[in-house]
């Protein structure tokens, strides 16, 4: 036990270090790389727990797609141009009442959900859902996930299918007068229609018209 | 305390146990790589050193180890030395899970694919650090090709592993080897093979699909501000990767460290022959991909990942799921 609660300070430790730093660092690559150093801790924390299918999707859906998408962003802003600002500097410090009032509703609901968990455990777990230690915890996200909560989960894969269409609705410009490979055309074109022989006379030419 | 450090100790050693052998492997294949390529083009390839020169790896590991790291001077210094750490640790990293026979694993958890494939999506992640930390913009360019083509192309292995993971019913990596004790999943699932094998050669950078390094377009891509020992290692990620690939591969579709001939004197060869044996074809047929075929277009190699393979395994999903529920073989709670 005692090796198992020297892991948890030490990645719990990381992850807060890592998540001050997203803030606090100076370069805003070197923020998202923090970022994903604050995932994979947290995804470490999920596994030493026993919810090793979370910790591993936390791996794969934040570290392996978001924070790439997040890296890709941040990696085309003029760094330069930002270089030389810190967080308390002139430019950005009007933001930081309305930053503190943010942390402070987040603080308190902390407070509150912790509080909750604590004392009146029978209103937060309203629902009690009996945990089989026989299966893994695959096994048994799946049987809930599809069989309790299947409408809900059913509904929040198209809220994700609208926001993909309405990404690509929004982003989508059809441009004129690009060249762009087809392979139907090119397999489809036909001897005659693309060769033509012509009788050139003497001194006279051709004239191809395009 | 003590039998903390036993465990420790015992631990080491089974890791030093995979990884030097792993290791070895990956200097064995490159020249091994490099060997198939001149063969394929009637060249001789690599045969001054050692014997048909099998120790040429290791002299250029050598090579390497002597010459100065260069770190350039407008680069990010702590990003820029990183990424090779990255990229060879992510690559080792994967092996503590690979299966080499019954119960001859170091770590057999219960998402071992998941592991894999979560760990595989990391590898991006060195690539997109030489890239940005050399400040310059071939490595950029190369970094940001690799980045979108490594996310695109992971999209289509997820599904393809979701295809496997229908017949077997479990995420653990020796269960989906038992599995396919009466058929490997290449001979129902022979087109999910074909399209891992270009996805996993896309993902791990390899031609035709080695646009992130294309010389004629980009120099050398991301490692192009590289030298010494650190363009070394990039080198050896790369190289275990793609043995990691082969292996995935192998677990995937052709049975592990199964036997196919299950009779007298070839059931008696231990199963991590087997299993060697079965990379070691995977990797054959990704350096004759090496040496055929010529390289992609970008907007071509995207076309093929979004287009073409992922509705390709979707549908492919559909019927597998289908077809399991149909005839009742689904296999719930089997384990």
């Amino acid at each position: 036990m005692i090796i198992h609660s020297i892991f948890f300070f030490i990645f719990s430790f990381i992850a807060i270090v890592s998540a001050v730093m997203v803030t606090a660092s100076k370069n805003t690559v070197h923020s998202v790389f923090f970022l994903i150093l604050d995932f994979v801790s947290i995804s470490c924390l999920f596994i030493m727990i026993g919810a090793e299918f979370l910790g591993m999707m936390m791996l794969i859906v934040y570290v392996g797609a978001v924070a790439v998408l997040f890296l890709f962003v941040v990696m085309m802003l003029n760094v330069t141009q930002q270089k030389n600002e810190w967080f308390a500097s002139s430019s950005s410090s009007s933001h930081i009442p309305m930053g503190l009032l943010i942390s402070i509703i987040i603080f308190f609901e902390i407070i509150v959900v912790i509080a909750g968990w604590k004392y009146k455990t029978e209103v937060v777990n309203s629902f009690p859902l009996g945990i089989n230690l026989d299966v893994t915890n695959t096994h048994s996200i799946g049987y809930v996930l599809y069989t309790d909560y299947i409408h809900v989960f059913q509904i929040s894969g198209m809220i994700l299918l609208t926001a993909m269409i309405g990404a690509i609705v929004l982003t989508f410009r059809q441009r004129t007068g690009i060249k762009r490979q087809s392979y139907l055309k090119q397999i489809s074109r036909e001897r005659n229609e693309s060769i033509e022989l012509k009788e050139v006379e003497s001194k006279k030419g051709v004239k191809i018209d395009v | 305390m003590i039998e903390y450090f036993n465990i420790l100790f015992g631990e080491v050693y089974k890791i030093l146990f995979l990884l030097i052998p792993v290791l070895t492997a990956v200097a064995m294949i490159v020249w091994l790589d490099r060997r198939v390529w001149a063969f394929v083009q009637k060249r001789k390839g690599p045969n001054v050193v050692g014997p048909f020169g099998l120790f040429q790896s290791l002299a250029d590991a050598l090579k390497y180890m002597f010459k100065e790291i260069i770190i350039p001077a407008s680069s990010n210094k702590i990003i820029f030395i990183l990424a090779p750490i990255v990229t060879m640790t992510l690559a080792l990293v994967a092996w503590a899970v690979i299966p080499f026979g019954e119960n001859f694993v170091i770590s057999d958890i219960n998402v071992g694919i998941l592991y894999i494939f979560a760990v595989s999506s990391l590898g991006v992640y060195g690539i997109i650090m030489g890239g940005w930390a050399s400040n310059s913009k071939y490595p950029f360019l190369g970094s940001i090709r690799s980045a979108a083509q490594m996310v695109s192309y992971e999209v289509s292995i997820g599904i393809i592993v979701i295809n496997v993971l229908l017949c077997v019913g479990s995420l653990n990596l020796t269960d989906i080897v038992l599995a396919q004790k009466e058929i490997w999943f290449i001979i129902p699932l022979f087109p999910m093979f074909v399209i891992f094998f270009i996805s996993a050669l896309a993902e791990t950078n390899r031609p035709p699909f080695d646009l992130p390094e294309a010389e004629a377009e980009l120099v050398a891509g991301y490692q192009t501000e590289y030298s010494g020992m650190m363009y070394a290692m990039f080198w050896l990620g790369e190289y275990a990767n793609i043995l990691l690939m082969c292996a995935m591969g192998s677990i995937l579709f052709l049975g592990g460290w199964l036997t196919p001939l299950n009779f007298f004197p070839f059931d008696q060869i231990p199963s991590p022959v087997w299993f060697i044996l079965k990379i070691l074809f995977l990797f054959l047929l990704f350096a004759l991909v090496k040496a055929i075929v010529p390289r992609y277009r970008y907007d071509q190699l995207m076309k093929l990942g979004w287009k073409i393979f992922l509705p390709f395994s979707l549908v492919w999903l559909v019927i597998t799921a289908s077809y399991l529920f149909y005839f009742d073989l689904l296999p719930v709670g089997k384990q």
